[in-house]
Formats: C-alpha cells, sequence, structure tokens
C-alpha cells in the first residue's frame, strides 16, 4: 500500500498513483487494485483519497450546473440548445415558460435559433442528454452584452473563495458578469472600457491560474488600472 | 546492435571487405531522431499538438467528445473514435494530391486502433472524438510520429485516457536491425516494422510489417521498436508537463486554492468525471 | 458557436462596437492584426511561408514540377492556387472535397497573381507543346479566424519571392533533364489582396471569424506595388453603391501600401 507520487506532482494519464486500498477520486481510474491518473494534473492525497486536479478538462456537465449555450433548432415542444457538451442540450416549452406546447410560432416568440440563453442544468436524462430550465431568476433570453470562452477547469478560480474573486471584479468594473460552468462568460457593461478590462482580468486569470496568489495580483492589477484612468 | 544475417546471404557477405554499417544520417543503429512535441499549437481546436521527428513536421488536431453527425454512424452505447491522417501536398517531393489516398484511409484505421485501447469511449455513447492529424512536412515514420501527436493532443483536449500511447518504427537496413527508419531508409530498406505502444500497460495497440524477416528478425525488430516508444513517451510527459512550468511553491498554492473551490463532487468509486 | 447558425448577440455587440468608432478586440477599422510571416521553412518544398494574422493561422507551399501546357500556350509554364480547409482549423469543419469558400479562395488569390503576371510564363516553358515548367500554389488553413484571403495572398507572395526551382536542361533533342542546380523565381511584382468587410453600413478591415459570421459581404481588391489593381472579388448578398466602392478601393490602396512597408523593413 502506497502512494507513488506525493501530493503537487504534475501526473499524465497513466501514472500510478496508488498501489493498494483507496477510493478513487476525480481524475482517476482503479484497475487490478491500483489507482491511476486519467488527465494530467496535480496529484491530489487526501486522509485515503486518492485524486488528480485537473488542469485540462472539457466540460462534463451536471445537475445544477449555470449554463449559457446558444439555440441551434426548434423542435416540436423544445429547443436544442449547444452548451459545449457532448450531446446538445435540450429545453422543453414546460421548463421555458412552465407551460406545455402549442404551436411552432409560439416556440419562436419565445426563443429562436441563434437566441443566447442562461440556463440551469436541472437533469441528465438516461442518455446523459442535458435538459434546461430557464424557470428562475436571472435565467432566460440574453438581450445584451456578448462571450468569452475560457476552460472549464478555470472556473472555479475565476469565482474564487465564496465568490471573493468574481466580487472583486464586479465591483472594480460595475459590469454585468455572468459565468457558465461550461466555460462561457456573459458579459454587459455600461461602457466598452469597463467591458474590455473585464475581458482582460479574466483572460489574465485564464493565463496565470498556476502562479501564487493570483487574487492579490488582481486586485492591484485592477486598481493600476484605475490609476491610469485618472 | 547485435548484426542480423538474412537466410542465404552469409556468403556474400563474407566475400565482399567488411564495410563498417553507417546509418546515411550517421545514426548509432538503435539511435532515435531528434523529437520535439509542443502542445496548444492550434486555438480553434480542443486540443491540439505539433511533433518534429526528424525531420517530419505534422499536427494533429482534437475535437470532442461531441454529437456525432450522421447520426447513424454513432453507436448507442459507446463514443466514437474517428481518425483522419491526411498529408499537405507540399509534403513531400514531388507533390502529390491532396485528395485522400488509400494509403491515408488505411492508416488512418490503424491510428484509430492504435489509440482506442487508452480511451474510455463507453463513457460518450452517440458522441464522437475527432483527430485530424495534418502531414506538413513527411520524412518516413509518418505514421508513427502522427501517433505521438494525436495522443498528446487527445490529452490536450482534456480527455480522459488509461495511459498515453508512444509510436516508434524499426526496421531493417543492410542487414542490420535499426530503430526509427529516415525517409531514405524507408524506401531502400528491407523491412518496416511501425509500432504504437501504451507505456504503463505495456501493451502493443499498433503492429505493420512490410518487407522480408525471419521470425527471430521481427521479434528483435518489435523489441527495439518498443524501446523507442519508450524514449519517445518521455518526450510527449515532458510536453504535457511543459505548460503547467511551475516551481513547487507555486504549485502547491495553486492546488490548494483549487480544491477549496472547485466544488468536489460525490465520490465515484470506478467512473471517474 | 455551432453550425454556422449566427448568434444574434454577437451580431448586435458587433454592431454596437463598430457604431462607437472600434472593434471587439479594441481594433480601429482600419487596424489588422500582428502580422508574422515566416519562409523558407520546408525542406521538400521548393518555396513556403507560414503567415499568421491574429489567430488565423495558413501555411503555404510552392512546388515546382514539369508538366505538359495548355494547348493555347504551347510556350507557357503553368501556375496552380489550390486550397484547403483542413478539418483542425475550426470545429465546423469537416473532412472532404474544398468547399465552396476553399475555393473562391484558391480562385482569387490564384487571379491576383495571374493577372498581375508576377511570373514570366513564357520563362518556365521547356520544349513547345510539350514540357514546361508547373508551379503549384497550396494554400493550407490551419486555424481560421477570419480573412483568408489576405492572409493566404500575403503567404503566397512569400513563399513564391523566397522559391528556388530546380533548373531543367533541355538537349538537342528536346529531352528535358534534371540538373543539381536551383533557381530564384524571378517575380515581375508583388500584389497583395486587402479585403474590406461590410457589416451593416460599417466597412472593416481583417475580419476575426466572428466578425465575418456576422458581415453581410467584402470586396477583395488585390495591388501590386505600383497601385494597379490586379483583382475584384465581391462576395455576399449585399449592394454595394459605387461611392462605397471607391471608398473600398481607397482603403486598399493605403493598407497594401503599409503592409508592404511592413513587410520590407521586416527582411
Amino acid at each position: 500500500m502506497s502512494a507513488k507520487f506525493e501530493t503537487r506532482d504534475i501526473v499524465v494519464p497513466g501514472d500510478l498513483l496508488f498501489e493498494g486500498r483507496a477510493r478513487a477520486g476525480d481524475n482517476t481510474y482503479r484497475n487490478e487494485g491500483n489507482i491511476y491518473a486519467t488527465r494530467v494534473g496535480l496529484a491530489n492525497y487526501n486522509k485515503d483519497r486518492v485524486s488528480v486536479i485537473a488542469l485540462e478538462a472539457g466540460f462534463i456537465p451536471l445537475v445544477g450546473d449555470l449554463v449559457i449555450g446558444m439555440v441551434t433548432d426548434i423542435e416540436l415542444g423544445q429547443w436544442k440548445v449547444d452548451i459545449g457538451a457532448e450531446n446538445e442540450a435540450i429545453l422543453t416549452t414546460n421548463d421555458a415558460i412552465g407551460k406545455p406546447f402549442r404551436s411552432y410560432q409560439d416556440m419562436t416568440k419565445i426563443l429562436d435559433v441563434g437566441d443566447t440563453i442562461v440556463a440551469k442544468i436541472v437533469d441528465l436524462d438516461r442518455r446523459r442528454t442535458p435538459i434546461l430550465s430557464i424557470m428562475g431568476r436571472d435565467l432566460g433570453k440574453a438581450r445584451d452584452g456578448f462571450l468569452i470562452d475560457i476552460t472549464p477547469s478555470k472556473i472555479p478560480r475565476l469565482i474564487g473563495k465564496k465568490g471573493s474573486m468574481i466580487n472583486m471584479i464586479l465591483k472594480e468594473t460595475r459590469c454585468q458578469v455572468t459565468i457558465g460552468q461550461n466555460g462561457k462568460i456573459l458579459i454587459s457593461g455600461r461602457n466598452r472600457e469597463n467591458e474590455e478590462l473585464v475581458v482582460k482580468v479574466i483572460k489574465k486569470i485564464e493565463a496565470e491560474a498556476h502562479t501564487s496568489g493570483l487574487t492579490n495580483r488582481i486586485q492591484e492589477y485592477l486598481k493600476d488600472i484605475k490609476e491610469q484612468r485618472k | 546492435m547485435s548484426k542480423s544475417k538474412a537466410k542465404g546471404k552469409t556468403k556474400t557477405k563474407r566475400k565482399s571487405r567488411k564495410k563498417k554499417f553507417e546509418r546515411v544520417d550517421g545514426r548509432k543503429a538503435d539511435e532515435l531522431r531528434p523529437v520535439k512535441i509542443e502542445t496548444g499549437v492550434i486555438p480553434n481546436a480542443d486540443g491540439s499538438a505539433y511533433i518534429e521527428m526528424g525531420r517530419n513536421k505534422i499536427i494533429a488536431g482534437v475535437y470532442g467528445p461531441r454529437e456525432m453527425h450522421p447520426k447513424r454512424l454513432s453507436k448507442p452505447h459507446r463514443g466514437v473514435l474517428r481518425v483522419r491522417y491526411h498529408m499537405a501536398p507540399f509534403s513531400v517531393d514531388p507533390r502529390r494530391s491532396p485528395a485522400p489516398s488509400r494509403r491515408d484511409t488505411e492508416i488512418g484505421m490503424v491510428m484509430t486502433d492504435a489509440l482506442e485501447p487508452a480511451l474510455f469511449l463507453e463513457r460518450y455513447p452517440r458522441s464522437v472524438i475527432d483527430v485530424y492529424v495534418e502531414i506538413i512536412q513527411a520524412d518516413g515514420g509518418t505514421r508513427c510520429a502522427s501517433v505521438n501527436a494525436a495522443a498528446v493532443a487527445l490529452v490536450d483536449a482534456g480527455i480522459p485516457m488509461k495511459d498515453l500511447v508512444a509510436s516508434c518504427a524499426a526496421g531493417k537496413m543492410e542487414d542490420h536491425i535499426v530503430l526509427d527508419l529516415g525517409d531514405y531508409e524507408d524506401k531502400k530498406g528491407q523491412a518496416d516494422v511501425p509500432v504504437a505502444y501504451m507505456p504503463k500497460l505495456e501493451e502493443v495497440t499498433l503492429l505493420q510489417m512490410d518487407g522480408i524477416l525471419t521470425t527471430d528478425e521481427t521479434v528483435e525488430a518489435v523489441e527495439l521498436a518498443i524501446e523507442g516508444c519508450k524514449q519517445v513517451y518521455e518526450v510527449q510527459r515532458e510536453a504535457l508537463k511543459k505548460k503547467y512550468g511551475m516551481d513547487e511553491e507555486d504549485a502547491a498554492e495553486d492546488a490548494e486554492e483549487t480544491e477549496e473551490l472547485g466544488e468536489e463532487p460525490a465520490e465515484s468509486e470506478e467512473e471517474d468525471k | 458557436m455551432s453550425n454556422n447558425i449566427v448568434s444574434r448577440l454577437k451580431r448586435k455587440k458587433i454592431e454596437e462596437v463598430l457604431e462607437a468608432g472600434t472593434r471587439m478586440d479594441g481594433r480601429g477599422l482600419n487596424d489588422f492584426r500582428e502580422i508574422e510571416v515566416r519562409t523558407n521553412f520546408l525542406e521538400k518544398s521548393e518555396g513556403s511561408a507560414e503567415v499568421r494574422m491574429g489567430k488565423t493561422h495558413v501555411i503555404v507551399g510552392v512546388k515546382a514540377g514539369l508538366g505538359t501546357p495548355f494547348d493555347d500556350t504551347p510556350d507557357e509554364g503553368v501556375l496552380m492556387c489550390n486550397a484547403e480547409y483542413t478539418p483542425v482549423a475550426h470545429q465546423t469543419w469537416e473532412p472532404g472535397p474544398p468547399p465552396h469558400g476553399a475555393i473562391e479562395l484558391a480562385r482569387v488569390v490564384d487571379r491576383g497573381l495571374r493577372s498581375a503576371e508576377i511570373l514570366n510564363m513564357e520563362d518556365l516553358g521547356l520544349v513547345s507543346g510539350e514540357k514546361v515548367y508547373i508551379v503549384f500554389v497550396d494554400l493550407y488553413v490551419l486555424n481560421w479566424d477570419g480573412n483568408l484571403i489576405d492572409a493566404c495572398g500575403l503567404g503566397a507572395l512569400a513563399a513564391l519571392k523566397g522559391a528556388e526551382i530546380p533548373v531543367f536542361k533541355v538537349s538537342k533533342k528536346n529531352e528535358v533533364s534534371e540538373t543539381d542546380k536551383t533557381q530564384k523565381l524571378e517575380l515581375r511584382c508583388e500584389p497583395i489582396p486587402i479585403t474590406i468587410y461590410k457589416i451593416g453600413k460599417h466597412f472593416i478591415l481583417d475580419a476575426t471569424a466572428d466578425e465575418e459570421e456576422v458581415a453581410d459581404g467584402r470586396l477583395t481588391v488585390t495591388l501590386d506595388e505600383n497601385n494597379n489593381v490586379t483583382t475584384l472579388q465581391k462576395a455576399g448578398p449585399v449592394g454595394f453603391t459605387v461611392d462605397e466602392i471607391k471608398k473600398c478601393i481607397n482603403i486598399a490602396e493605403e493598407k497594401a501600401a503599409e503592409i508592404r512597408s511592413q513587410s520590407v523593413a521586416s527582411e
């Protein structure tokens, strides 16, 4: 029974993490009584659980995730939405307006192909298709703003401990920022200058996610920009 | 490196003066060409890698897992891996047509079979993982170099894998078993044995042979090729880790922060996320 | 995000920002992204160039070989341009024969070079009616983020400029044989395409993929160093007024000159 790496070592898929009994956590798999890494990331040994903190991972839809996507098709009683997952997501009229399907014309009036929506994943059906809902506060069609992409695995960093990072950004830039777990971020501000600042900051966080003391650096960065503007 | 003589050739060899065996580029029999790998070279792709192996210059890009179109090609209970091997017209001399050849199709197939064992396709029913390989310059052993780039691109795309896949060819040139045939050796040599190998699981996933070898020579070539694969594997590892070139302290702080922030979902035993 | 369906939000925002005289990435309407050109990096190709314009990434290869001339020009060499939209370049690009966009790309770049008479085609003849040089220019798109015509046009020029083609010897009996010598291709001019994109009533240069997606149309103007127009190509289901065309040609003149002086400076 032994750990083959140390916590915070960088591992690649196939690396033997643990020989013997332990719980297989994120980004690992068990084979013949041993635990191996399945993604490149940092080995993490926690009590009796072995996991890898993935540095590179695609979006894996989970129930409860807030996502931002685009309507790509209209079918009877439902819209198909691209959220960047391995399957296209589905939004039924029930989950959009709380009423069952009536007619095609009604549907395009509510949401049309090309519309961007902020939604919650309320279910994953047995074929792993994400089922969405836009019934709820702050959910629905996005009417203003624009989207940028970041790697889904960096989203927790962007949000920060109890939202500390994102709240700081919102306060300093006074923009509306909606973060989708699928790596899509909706930004809308009162002026272009602030919007561009938000984009810069988010890109900086994505690029420097692996450096230490990021929260402080971002705070400094925002302060510097504001000084420059005066 | 031990010399192997093909049956029936011994007499001829003794007659001629014993010349020291030299490869065209001066390499030793068991020496690889220089290998260089870079990740994240195609911004639009989900994952990508660029490889130089000798004078081979190859790009691999990955899209997926994503919905598979046309639907009739998708599988209800597992994902599909699609690998496309394609050569740029200017990658060889003389220029070749950009239209896919039968050789391209066959290489795509053996590459798919080489990479699939390392993936968890049962996690992506009805979806497809597309791997596109573009040969920018070819100089012998392109299918091996392509597998190397494709494997790294898959990891770069964040697709979970059981192991990496490394690939290298061995062959016979002037009665010697040699590693990593260059273009000249490929064309003028007596045999070519490309191999792909999962280094931790210790399994061969691609094996082809072209030429004439005794059964002993065949085994020798395969074993030599596997040694080559292991060397390439080290380059693949470094390329994947390079992006996160950080010292211990930074890595630790980052890991702590990320761990506290990310909601660790409910534990799953065999199945990871 | 997917399959050529244009996001309403994207179009709205891009137009909003254009109204204010700027672009999503902060550029001015007539600003190009950073252009990087690298030449002669492929050993098996007689000429090569790699062009990056922002995230757009293309490689151009020039190969020269022997072939038969066209019937109506028995003493002239042949120039052929081909473009490949490789499936790595964008999530919506699929493997297969070149789609319409790739064919147009190749033909527009080709015309820009051919009409400008960049090569002396008679110099590329060998045996009248039988054997001539064929110069292939292959445009290979590796990452699509807009403005392919300009990127490939620049790449084709750079690749041809640095190309060294084999010297063929013609014997008295009209037999053609290869020597081990090479020669540089003589370029008589340097045509550069500049594409102006129309979004609503705004005109921009060097569109990104997003901007191309919401553009109503575009006009490509290829100019040589003497400000001769060697190609025009209008695309998109929208009309241009004569004034707009004049305006586009002026913008293209200015920009081509700017890019030309930049690349001379970096040589």
